[in-house]
């Protein structure tokens, strides 16, 4: 079943994506079926092991189910300070 | 305030006052500046993006962590965003503690923890005129 979900984008992902989020209607059942979803349409260079993954502003695995309406974020590596 | 992003310059004073405490023997406080030079580039500016209610959530956990770990009174972090020239802070940490092995020591675990775990994203801008997003690079670690 097919289910609407909002993903942001973030540093590298954003600007490979070239928006900062938008509406995916999406049969994924989990985070890492959404990445591969998504990488096979837009160039992200970034594989799935150098990601983190975020579901309603908290960080979950990447088997973590997808639920309509959900806000998912994919993190690419962080570099703070 | 525990951990806070801030799109405006950090005033290191204020952000120390706001650690007064007539217990306190010991204040450490860290900042983190914008460099020159990153892995022989030379560097002219930086741009931090944030993933704003995650990052301030991790960061109050980091703070929360450090509490539990060492015997501190306070401790508060600030992390900016947005573009900033050389020079500008970028991270600020301060810790006050009866003591100062456990202000060092907290500073440290903070700033460490801040830098790999903390969703901020760092843009650097070389004379060149290139740019590089840190850690993004093909090929990098794998977490």
């Amino acid at each position: 079943m097919k289910k609407t979900v909002l993903v942001r984008y973030f540093a590298l992902l954003r600007e490979q994506r070239g928006l900062g989020e938008e509406r995916v209607a999406t049969t994924a059942a989990t985070a890492g079926e959404l990445y591969r979803e998504l990488q096979a349409l837009h160039p992200f260079s970034l594989p799935a092991e150098r990601l983190r993954v975020a579901i309603n502003d908290a960080f979950e695995p990447w088997a973590a189910p997808i639920r309509d309406g959900d806000a998912v974020v994919f993190l690419p590596p962080v570099a703070g300070g | 305030m525990d951990f806070a992003l801030s799109p405006l310059p950090l005033d290191p004073v204020a952000l120390a006052a706001g650690l007064a405490d007539t217990r306190a023997g010991a204040c450490v406080t860290f900042e983190g500046r914008v460099r020159s030079l990153n892995e022989g580039r030379a560097v002219i500016a930086l741009e931090y993006e944030a993933y704003g209610p995650l990052a301030e959530k991790e960061g109050a956990r980091i703070v929360a962590e450090a509490r539990e770990k060492f015997a501190v009174l306070s401790i508060a972090c600030a992390h900016r965003t947005g573009r900033l020239a050389l020079g500008d802070l970028a991270v600020w940490v301060g810790v006050t503690a009866a003591h100062r092995g456990a202000a060092f020591d907290a500073c440290r675990y903070v700033i460490d923890e801040v830098k790999t775990r903390v969703p901020v994203w760092k843009k650097e801008h070389y004379a060149d005129g290139a740019t590089e997003w840190i850690n993004c690079a093909p090929g990098g670690p794998v977490k």
